[in-house]
């Protein structure tokens, strides 16, 4: 049973629409957004159900996962927080920037807060080099800015998103 | 369509302009309308090229000139737009899409038009995630409103617009790797020729154009060559989005004539560098760029045209200016931009793969000063190795800032290995 057409049936028509028939492999990066949706990784069952909807080799849509950044074979945090730490950037303060909100974590680049919500990576420019600091956030299926940073607004941000998940936790 | 000061900023004078209403109260869709009514395809590739416009994508390759390569017995034409902007320190094409989108729809439209295409893409950075989801309402809106989709105007015209997100990889930014992510496959570059123009999407002739590029067709078609061409130089006609960073007051996107100095843009337009420093180098097309020495003030005088740019030996590309002042360590600055390419790399030829990897070893273990004196001219020789040696240019880019630097600013990399490192930073 294909998993990803019975769970998202409009959507995986919607998204095999937008290319010729003949060339529908095409779909398979919108696809892998589709399955990453809610998780923020991409389960292995996806890549087959991808790569039966497309008739391609679950090798080939694999091979996507590992090639393109957004896309995560692994779980993370329920949300990645994502610091552009390159040159334009970095002339504006960024590195120092991921650094104390790393420390204000408790995490490494890289790791993952313990309640797990958070992730907190150095990716490269993300075309706002003139509001540095900046990082995006990859969660529920969405991709946000946050521009012109500071690691106060950063972590009143992070609490808002705590606040609103424990709410949320309490009512189910 | 009305000129304001801007012509692709325009959203910064008319407000919602964002808006299909507003777009159309201010002549939007009046050029499209007429190049399908009353324009032969050849006719307005004939304007295109009369106005002198550049590719603004990096390469500032004649748009029209490109067009006409495209074979008459191969069928269908694609137009594919180039919204990967992943070259650090630009954001310029960003603005347009989040403020002009339907300038940019416009443009992709008359284009597809010019080359009988009936079917484009618009290939977006996966980062833009929110401006696909809004683009794709406008072309919904645009489909109901009768400028997308069957028998446009009345003519046999048919023409659809359809976006598709990256995922995170700077190489798709190069238009044949662009061509293989959006059939589906790793975004690796692919061997020229057979250049898109003949064998491009789907195999079939494809133009691919960048944002920038695409959103001043509506005023060129609207207007005439001769308007377009009465702006900026002789060989770079125009007006250009210059993006602004680094060490400046007013970091920002500026649009301006080509041929603008850096002096006008830094400090005129730009509010000149932080606490009174002097500009000790610029980078004027982002990481790639060859970084230009400002040894003598007279290089700020320097025009920001594709000719001049390349005659002081660095390149225009695609107008990402990167101020550096004399508070940057330019031995930390080559560390950056290497390991930027290293991540980027996308493994496909050996010289880069392997090179960007070894000198981003060789750039990190100077800045952590446990690099000996040899290993400033190991890394120059590493970058020597890789130059010209690549399937495309993203390995020819990667040795700029390595082999600009060294030469140029060669004490800060001493500077590291003579005891004294310490792990400098620009910020
Ligand atoms: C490594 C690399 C990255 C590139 N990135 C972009 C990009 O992000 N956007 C873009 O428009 N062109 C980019 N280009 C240039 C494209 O290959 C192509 O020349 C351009 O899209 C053509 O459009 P134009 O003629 O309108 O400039 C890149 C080229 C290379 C080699
Ligand atoms: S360098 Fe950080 S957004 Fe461009």
């Amino acid at each position: 049973m294909n998993q990803l057409l019975q769970k998202y049936p409009e959507e995986v028509q919607q998204i095999l629409a937008k290319y010729p028939p003949e060339f529908k492999r095409s779909a398979v990066m919108p696809l892998l957004y589709l399955a990453q949706r809610e998780a923020n990784y991409v389960p292995r069952q996806a890549l087959q159900d991808i790569a039966e909807i497309l008739e391609i080799s679950t090798t080939d849509v694999a091979s996507i996962v590992g090639f393109y950044t957004l896309y995560y074979d692994e779980p993370g945090g329920r949300y990645r927080i994502q610091v552009c730490t390159d040159l334009p950037c970095a002339l504006r303060g960024a590195d120092r920037f991921l650094q104390e909100l790393c420390e204000r974590l408790g995490i490494e680049e890289g790791g993952t807060t313990p309640d797990g919500l958070f992730t907190v990576e150095a990716v490269k420019c993300l075309a706002a080099c003139h509001r540095a600091p900046v990082f995006q956030v990859q969660g529920d299926g969405e991709i946000v800015y946050h521009e012109n940073q500071s690691v106060e607004l950063a972590m009143a941000w992070i609490e808002e998103v705590r606040a609103r998940v424990a709410a949320k936790e309490d009512r189910s | 369509m009305t000129t304001t000061p801007h012509l692709l900023l325009r959203h910064r004078e008319i407000a919602n302009l964002d808006q299909l209403e507003v777009y159309l109260q201010h002549g939007g869709f009046e050029a499209f309308k007429k190049v399908v009514t009353q324009m032969q395809p050849a006719q307005v590739i004939d304007e295109v090229k009369a106005s002198g416009l550049r590719g603004r994508g990096g390469a500032g390759f004649p748009t029209g000139i490109k067009w006409s390569f495209l074979p008459n017995n191969l069928w269908p034409h694609y137009v594919v737009c180039n919204a990967d902007e992943s070259e650090p320190g630009t954001f310029k094409d960003r603005e347009i899409l989040e403020g002009n989108p339907f300038q940019l729809l416009e443009g992709v439209m008359i284009a597809s038009y010019a080359v009988q295409a009936n079917l484009a893409y618009i290939y977006l950075r996966g980062e833009f995630w929110q401006i696909a989801h809004r683009l794709d309402e406008k072309i919904a809106e645009l489909e109901k409103a009768g400028f997308l989709g069957e028998n446009l105007f009345g003519t046999p015209y048919s023409l659809q617009l359809r976006t598709h997100l990256g995922a995170g990889a700077y190489i798709c930014g190069e238009e044949t790797a662009l061509l293989e992510s959006l059939e589906g496959k790793l975004g690796q570059p692919r061997l020229r020729p057979p250049f898109p123009a003949v064998v491009g999407l789907y195999g079939k002739p494809t133009v691919i154009n960048n944002v920038e590029t695409l959103t001043n067709l509506p005023l060129i078609l609207e207007k005439g060559a001769a308007w377009y061409k009465s702006m900026g130089t002789e060989r770079s006609p125009g007006v250009k989005i210059f993006s602004l960073s680094g060490c400046v007051n007013r970091p920002g996107n500026y649009e301006l004539p080509l041929g603008t100095t850096f002096r006008e843009l830094i400090y005129t337009h730009g509010g000149g560098v932080p606490e009174g420093r002097q500009v000790r180098g610029i980078m004027p097309a982002g990481a790639s760029s060859a970084i230009i020495s400002i040894t003598e003030d007279r290089l700020l005088d320097t025009p920001m045209d594709y000719e001049s740019v390349a005659a002081i030996g660095s390149q225009l590309g695609s107008a990402s200016v990167i101020v550096l002042d004399d508070s940057v360590d330019f031995a930390w600055l080559v560390s950056k931009t290497v390991n930027f390419f290293k991540h980027e790399s996308c493994g496909k030829c050996t010289p880069c793969r392997e090179g960007t990897f070894w000198m981003n070893r060789l750039a990190q273990r100077i800045i952590n000063g446990r690099a000996t004196p040899e290993d400033i001219s190991l890394l120059e020789t590493v970058a020597n190795q890789i130059a010209g040696k690549c399937l495309c240019a993203l390995g020819e880019f990667s040795v700029m800032a390595v082999t600009t630097g060294i030469r140029q600013f060669r004490s800060d990399f001493e500077h590291h290995v003579n005891g004294s490192g310490s792990t400098a930073t620009g910020g």
